[in-house]
């Protein structure tokens, strides 16, 4: 029996010729990463456990980004230590305000992240890599902490679920309307402690930004990881971004997989997330109701990435958002912010009437820059549209890709760019 | 820690971490602080109604969404000795044995047992008693590995024996 992409990778960083689902195993890390949320936590913890140090000074990475620039006193007190720590230890990777980004759009772009890398994160979307054909995935702050230590971490491992995508994507569809399709097929459960393994010839005409929003989505149906196969386009990625050495994996033929789906990629619509689950979704053809709403935000590690801003600009430019609609937009990182200044992408977005914010994650987790009031709703680029999640537990939250959370500020209720 | 007693509080599927510990509160990271807001969300009697050695029930995907560990960690604050789910999400699931917060797959005791029943739960065999009903189940006994980890209270004292 073969293996998956997924095991291949973790057979290699465990020293094993081959692992199988179920298995634990105790695997040699090439990055841990933690925010200004999750590392002081880890922080603590790892000032119980009987080590010297970090593992490894290059092979961590500290991003503030969740609640920075500092929202509050106790925010900055976090960040301090994490500022601190990062000193101490020596940390090449720290990344301050100024040369920041939203942490899954940073590292992939800062080239800390290549093809065959075992990656853990404390921050539920550090399967964004798998974008790359990385195994990355989410742990909590006292695995980030372990792995911080020792450079190790433990993983039973994953079975996997494969998707076939062919096709091309229609005009406004993009990789948001694949993953919330794919979620709303399988459910918020649907990958529990699995991978999601994306292969076929439809993966060509899907950019490098659709397919990190893809796999950052993997966790909200409760994989484990979600991976793509490396092909030309990653490479040129990797080779534009990185001058680490990447390791290509290919799942075997004979790999058993639990599940199997095709998805026709030309047959996918707009397609959104209603409030409380990234499950409950429909097509933009079957609202047929109009759902006001009061606030728009483009950004997040799912979707401030330029080809985001790119798609947003081209809906907005030369209209204005609706009377009364709050449209915020945060580029993902500084190096996204420059390049849509430079293209005039924050001109289209503010003569519209948005805002454009540096990067941070505030709003996405109801931390700050966005919160909602009793009542409100929102479409967001976001990931998660739970109960209470950006504001008030009576607000609601739809998900959406860049062009329909566009659309819907111009609009002032949901919409899409075919509509307008 | 070889069993819990305690009463129960009941709560459906997809049980998040933002409910569990919503992110306002998230710029703390003292976990008393953070127990005077688990469940407020999804309950907002919860932190005054919890006695020392309670237990969670929940249905599916219990601890969905965010890493944060601050979610396991406010339960453990809380007082709850023992969370019983029909499933976990792998974080959740992580996260509770690496901070030593007992927590037991186990799909028919999750459906049955119900709000304001005191239940039991033996570690060691995995039994859980629903005391008011006077029914049993067999929990899903943990990995060798796993359990060492429990055994030590956390991944760190864990770590720090090898």
């Amino acid at each position: 029996m073969g293996m998956t992409m997924t095991q291949k990778i973790l057979a290699a960083h465990a020293g094993l010729d081959r692992v199988e689902a179920g298995q634990l195993i105790e695997a040699g890390l090439d990055l841990v990463l933690g925010n200004d949320i999750t590392s002081p936590v880890a922080i603590k913890e790892m000032e119980k456990m009987n080590v010297d140090g970090v593992f490894h000074k290059d092979k961590i990475a500290l991003v503030p980004d969740h609640f920075v620039p500092n929202k509050d006193i106790k925010s900055a007190e976090h960040c301090k230590c994490v500022r601190e720590f990062a000193k101490r230890n020596e940390i090449t990777n720290y990344f301050e305000v100024g040369e920041m980004g939203i942490e899954h759009a940073l590292l992939p772009e800062k080239g800390l992240t290549v093809a065959g890398d075992v990656v853990i994160g404390a921050d539920s979307h550090t399967c964004t890599y798998g974008a790359l054909g990385a195994f990355s995935t989410g742990v909590g702050s006292t695995d980030m902490a372990a792995g911080m230590a020792t450079g190790k971490a433990w993983f039973k491992v994953p079975s996997a679920i494969r998707f076939h995508l062919t096709g091309k994507p229609a005009e406004w569809v993009s990789g948001k309307d694949v993953i919330l399709h794919i979620i709303g097929m399988i459910g918020v459960d649907g990958a529990l402690y699995k991978s999601m393994e994306f292969v076929g010839d439809g993966i060509q005409n899907l950019s490098m930004d659709d397919r990190f929003t893809i796999a950052n989505m993997a966790i909200e149906a409760g994989g484990k990881n979600g991976i793509f196969p490396v092909d030309d386009l990653a490479v040129a990625y990797m080779k534009e971004h990185s001058t680490k050495e990447y390791k290509i994996y290919e799942a075997d033929e004979d790999a058993v997989y639990d599940e199997e789906y095709t998805i026709d990629l030309s047959t996918l619509r707009p397609t959104i997330a209603f409030p409380h689950l990234p499950e409950n979704t429909k097509t933009i053809d079957e609202i047929t109701e109009d759902i006001v709403i009061d606030q728009v935000v483009i950004g997040s590690c799912t979707n401030g990435r330029l080809d985001d801003l790119r798609t947003a600009a081209k809906v907005l430019e030369g209209r204005h958002v609706a009377e009364g609609m709050r449209c915020i937009v945060i580029p993902a990182t500084q190096a996204i912010y420059l390049q849509a200044m430079d293209e005039g992408l924050l001109k289209i977005f503010i003569e519209a009437g948005a805002i454009v914010s540096t990067p941070t994650c505030g709003p996405c987790l109801g931390g700050y820059m966005g919160i909602l009031a009793e009542g409100e709703r929102c479409v967001s680029t976001t990931n998660r549209n739970f109960v209470g999640r950006m504001g008030h537990v009576d607000s609601e939250i739809y998900l959406a890709s860049p062009a329909v959370a566009a659309a819907s500020a111009v609009a002032g209720k949901i919409s899409c760019p075919c509509r307008l | 820690m070889q069993s819990a007693k305690g009463t129960v509080f009941k709560y459906g599927d997809n049980v998040d971490t933002d409910v569990i510990i919503p992110a306002r509160y998230l710029n703390s990271s003292d976990p008393a602080e953070l127990a005077t807001h688990c469940m407020e969300d999804i309950d907002k009697e919860f932190i005054h109604k919890v006695n020392k050695g309670d237990i969670i029930v929940a249905t599916k995907n219990f601890g969905c969404g965010s890493s944060r560990e601050h979610a396991p960690i406010a339960i453990k604050a809380a007082g709850v000795s023992c969370v019983i789910a029909e499933t976990f999400a792998r974080i959740f699931y992580r996260n509770a044995i690496n901070i030593g917060l007992p927590i037991i797959e186990c799909p028919e005791a999750a459906q049955a047992i119900e709000a304001g029943d005191m239940v039991e739960v033996n570690f060691d065999t995995g039994v859980i008693t629903d005391v008011t009903k006077g029914t049993a189940y067999k929990g899903q006994a943990f990995p060798e590995f796993m359990q060492k980890i429990i055994d030590a209270e956390g991944l760190v004292n864990y770590i720090n024996r090898k």
